[in-house]
């Protein structure tokens, strides 16, 4: 292997002088003082080779040594890795000793002496790709697959494949014969750079299944889908990380990995916290049983935030390839984002928009891209939702971050400041979020078959019906209340209605956090019946009045345990109200 | 400071009005030296060639200056001697008082593992029912008040500090006018509080790149006394628009291409890491923690400038201040004061119906702000608006204005009470099951 000596130092970005050949993102550990550092090739210059260093680099002085490794930055994949709390390199937090993160301190992201109850799928003889499914074992009531080798090339042959029974991840479960006549062993370990995408599927069709997240302003206003893509800006405050919380905990997916990408240590801290004790609400386990966390939070290596996200989408690409519905999340990318202006600024390279390294955008949009919708060889489906944060500077959209995020995400989840002064939970923006897959031929036919063919229309009425609302609303605010007519309050009013019943929900209420899609469908068949009715009031002061009273008594059956005789109570008052308008 | 074996370098090629480069070997990366006494540390290493920031400037330095390299990063010897002491931005007492002696630790040491943490969970009670009531602070939280520089922001600090209760408190005092300076010092005395309060202090009279070196080294006390003395450590910084300033001076002397508001592109990481030694330490570690209050002072209330803005991202929550005119007096602003971890104590450490009622008051007095609008715009007030005004007024005096010392169960009688003054049960709007408990009709 390649070996060379550290020439200089400025924070984290090391030059190297190299006696042999190196690779573009290369990994490399430089020694110093004892402790061992990773870093990763960023540049390469002649015999110089600048590497970013994923630890500080206090007390590195010129001469110190380093090795180089021969591969790009990888992670290993096995069973065994669900429930576990991960950095950015994927060394498990848990594993490491003291208190403190120590420098140098690299930890196995597996466990090796775990037993594992395997089963084969495959037979002697039969022919395998890359990452077919060769075996399966359960982790956490999962099924999960152990796979062909991902680097296998063209077809092969099962030589020999393990009988049931229990084994570790080190065991070889399967021998492969390729094509040229070579044999391969294979164990339960994959290995896989995480900048390259895992293409080792059939086809990836446009997305169409709708992902239940159990929040109303999302499902009923903007659904997203299996396989989907969708960002949530937001300037500080305005409820980022309570959504992606919610969201993560109450959806629809087989596994939830979340990438803490630079933000604060606590809010990982809370999901350790509580999502062993909360309870999935589709299967009935505990939440954590399903749950990946990779933690590079604030306070952590800058250069590993980078690889962080990447780690985290490597690993979704694992589970996706065994036939399972991933949920990823990453908070926040536009903390990825100043990681990567950081060192393009050390590099001094020629800055773009704020700074911003020029291939930003491209960067964003290849990450986003590795989301989706597959059909596997086997012709099973697997897929990868993600959802990512967008933390803009000075709340202002129109910086790099958001608007490359912009072009490439299909759901836009926009947090708004004035709705979260305001405490209108969740603040996401009614009028100018929007979800691209409700256009979706697809998908219309398949919420047809799953609700009915009236849900997109009567979703759509609701929207106009937001936008309106909020034109009359900026009208009173200039004639007046009395400059303009009845009916105008009635309007705005019936917009606050659907706000205040189907947008805004209590993430911290027991039974208002999550909504199921059939209670979901009956309130917006309710909305869409009052705002329906053409009630005729007098004057503006018996709108106010009666919609308030309106609003409070649905507001009370959110909070209702559904079909419970409190709800069925508050229904019938609500029945009772409006058939005196009838 | 320098000892019988070190090597002495006397040819400085380069001086910039921070930073000087020689020729030297055998360097370490963050590592302190002195020219002709004074303290810098190494920023720089390409080849032999060591650049190196001074922290108090340039000025008077010759380019013959005698360079000594002390082998290590900035450093504090910690011991329980550090309380009631005062100490500049190296750790060097300023007080009169004996050098410290202790553990030599160096400062800006590594973050605590995540899953070392424990959940926050400890009310921090101030009396202040804009803050225990509207914002309720947790030990382990670190949150800024943003404010103008005219805001009262020391003192409510100072307030905040005397009954919060902690075990230690320290006070590292940035670009910190020596006036100001002094009103901590009387404050703390005055309250027989002396001997639980430790200062860092760079003053306006201090060079400006010293004070990069105060929020690490008041840190580096906190951790020796949550860490080994499983303190409740209560760390206030004030002002870190100062130090933000220094940094943005240091990056530009060394050509750094600055992102917005000519601040460094790593200003999140530095703030970061500063913030981030906010901890709440499970009981398997001692149970200390450290909770840091901070002072981010915005120019003309601009928080879209990168140092609020990166701040807001960084801490949990912010306060603000503001003069309310209908009162005459200086309250806690409802609508953009948060705390995000407030929800790990309302309710739970305090009564269960302390989020309802918060939030229906808030939207109340939001309602009450519509309404002035209106009134200002020439428009007729509905019953409900001058309601509305009434309650807001009330609210104002009795909850949010800084003077107010309750304790949380009164604050939450007092918003009652004024509910029902001046509103009916719809319109406030709140759960059945707190109203037929606390609405008294």
């Amino acid at each position: 292997m390649t070996k060379g000596t550290v020439k200089g130092v400025i924070a984290n970005m090391v030059t190297v002088g190299v006696d042999g050949p190196v690779s573009q993102g290369e990994i490399c550990f430089i020694e110093t003082g004892g402790d061992r550092l990773m870093a990763e090739v960023i540049k390469v210059v002649g015999a110089d080779v600048y590497v970013q260093v994923f630890e500080s680099t206090r007390g590195l002085k010129v001469g110190a040594p380093a090795e180089f490794t021969g591969h790009m930055l990888e992670v290993k994949l096995a069973p065994g890795m669900l429930s576990k709390n991960f950095d950015g390199l994927q060394n498990d937090l848990d594993k490491m000793e003291g208190v403190f993160l120590k420098r140098g301190q690299y930890t196995d992201p597996l466990d090796e002496d775990r037993i594992w109850d395997f089963e084969p799928i495959v037979k002697e003889g039969d022919e395998v790709q890359a990452a077919d499914w060769l075996g399966k074992v359960t982790e956490n009531s999962q099924p999960l697959k152990i796979m062909a080798p991902f680097q296998l090339e063209g077809k092969a042959k099962v030589k020999s494949i393990a009988k049931a029974g229990q084994y570790k991840i080190t065991d070889t479960i399967a021998v492969l014969t390729k094509e040229n006549g070579e044999e391969v062993e294979v164990n339960m370990i994959q290995h896989w750079p995480v900048k390259f995408a895992m293409t080792n599927y059939k086809q990836k069709p446009r997305p169409f299944k709708l992902l239940e997240t159990g929040v109303r302003t999302i499902d009923t206003f903007n659904p997203i889908v299996e396989g989907g893509t969708g960002f949530i800006p937001g300037p500080f405050g305005t409820g980022k990380t309570v959504l992606q919380h919610a969201i993560s905990k109450q959806a629809e997916a087989d596994i939830v990995i979340i990438a803490a990408c630079g933000e604060r240590a606590n809010e990982v801290v809370e999901i350790f916290t509580e999502f062993p004790e909360l309870i999935d609400p589709h299967t009935g386990r505990k939440l954590m049983e399903r749950t990946i966390i990779i933690a590079n939070t604030s306070n952590m290596p800058v250069a590993a935030r980078e690889a962080s996200v990447y780690t985290a989408m490597t690993m979704a690409e694992y589970y996706r390839s065994m036939g399972l519905r991933v949920l990823l999340m990453a908070d926040s990318t536009s903390r990825w984002a100043q990681a990567l202006r950081e060192m393009s600024n050390r590099m001094e390279e020629l800055p773009g928009p704020d700074a911003f390294p020029m291939d930003l955008s491209a960067l964003i949009s290849n990450f986003y891209g590795r989301a989706g919708y597959v059909y596997l060889n086997n012709g099973e489906v697997g897929s990868i939702t993600f959802i990512g944060t967008v933390s803009p500077a000075g709340g202002n959209l129109k910086e790099p971050v958001t608007e490359s995020t912009k072009k490439v995400a299909r759901c836009f989840y926009g947090l708004e400041q004035d709705r979260a002064d305001k405490k209108r939970y969740p603040a996401v923006n009614p009028i100018d979020s929007y979800s691209k897959y409700l256009e979706y031929p697809e998908f219309a036919e398949y919420i047809k078959g799953k609700i009915n063919d009236q849900w997109i229309p009567k979703v759509l009425a609701l929207k106009t019906r937001m936008q309106r609302g909020k034109e009359i609303a900026e009208q009173i605010n200039i004639l007046g209340d009395d400059g303009v007519p009845v009916d105008y309050h009635e309007t705005f009013w019936k917009s606050e209605v659907i706000d205040f019943v189907i947008l805004q929900q209590d993430a911290f209420d027991e039974v208002d956090a999550v909504t199921s899609l059939e209670r979901q469908e009956e309130i917006l068949n309710l909305v869409t019946e009052i705002c329906e009715i053409d009630f005729k009031f007098d004057n503006f002061l018996d709108v106010v009045d009666y919609f308030k009273k309106m609003i409070n008594l649905c507001k009370q059956m959110n909070y209702s345990v559904y079909k419970s005789e409190q709800y069925n109570s508050y229904k019938q008052q609500v029945q009772d109200m409006l058939k005196a308008h009838k | 400071m320098s000892t019988a074996f070190q090597k002495v370098y006397t040819k400085i090629s380069q001086i910039t009005k921070a930073t000087c480069s020689l020729k030297a070997t055998g360097v370490g990366y963050d590592e302190l030296a002195t020219i002709n006494g004074k303290l810098a540390q190494v920023v720089k290493i390409a080849g032999e060639d060591i650049t190196l920031q001074v922290f108090e400037g340039t000025g008077g330095i010759p380019t013959n200056a005698e360079v000594v390299f002390l082998g290590k990063a900035p450093s504090l010897k910690v011991s329980d001697q550090l309380a009631g002491r005062f100490f500049n931005a190296y750790g060097q007492p300023i007080d009169g008082g004996p050098e410290i002696e202790g553990k030599e630790v160096e400062i800006g040491g590594p973050s605590v593992n995540p899953v070392r943490r424990k959940q926050p969970n400890e009310l921090i009670a101030t009396g202040i029912a804009g803050i225990d009531l509207n914002n309720t602070l947790v030990s382990g939280q670190k949150i800024p008040f943003f404010a103008d520089p005219d805001q009262p922001f020391n003192e409510v600090m100072a307030m905040v500090a005397l009954r919060a209760k902690a075990d230690k408190i320290i006070l590292g005092g940035m670009g910190m006018t020596n006036d100001d300076y002094y009103f901590f010092r009387n404050t703390f005395s005055n309250a027989g509080a002396l001997d639980r309060i430790i200062s860092f202090m760079n003053t306006t009279e201090d060079p400006a790149v010293e004070r990069l070196l105060i929020p690490d080294m008041t840190l580096t006390a906190a951790e020796y006394f949550a860490v080994e003395k499983h303190e409740k450590v209560l760390v206030l910084l004030t002002d870190m628009t100062s130090y933000a300033d220094s940094l943005s001076i240091v990056s530009n002397r060394m050509d750094q291409i600055p992102s917005k508001d000519s601040m460094p592109g790593s200003l999140y990481s530095d703030l970061a890491k500063i913030y981030e030694k906010a901890v709440q330490f499970p009981d398997e570690a001692g149970g200390g923690s450290i909770t840091i209050i901070a002072v981010t002072t915005l120019s003309g209330g601009d928080i879209t400038h990168a140092v609020p803005d990166n701040t807001g991202y960084i801490t949990e929550g912010q306060l603000y201040l503001r003069r309310d005119s209908d009162i005459g007096k200086v309250i806690v602003d409802p609508f953009r004061s948060l705390s995000r971890l407030k929800q790990l104590v309302a309710g739970k450490k305090t009564r269960k119906d302390h989020s309802q009622v918060m939030n229906a008051a808030i939207r109340l007095y939001a309602d009450a702000a519509n309404a002035k609008t209106k009134l200002e715009n020439g428009f007729d007030l509905t019953d409900y608006d001058n309601r509305c005004l009434d309650f807001a007024k009330d609210y104002a005096d009795k909850i949010l204005a800084i003077d107010v010392d309750l304790d949380t169960t009164q604050m939450l009688d007092v918003t009652w009470v004024l509910f029902q003054k001046y509103f009916s049960l719809e319109e406030v709007n709140i759960k059945k099951e707190f109203t037929d408990i606390y609405w008294k009709s």
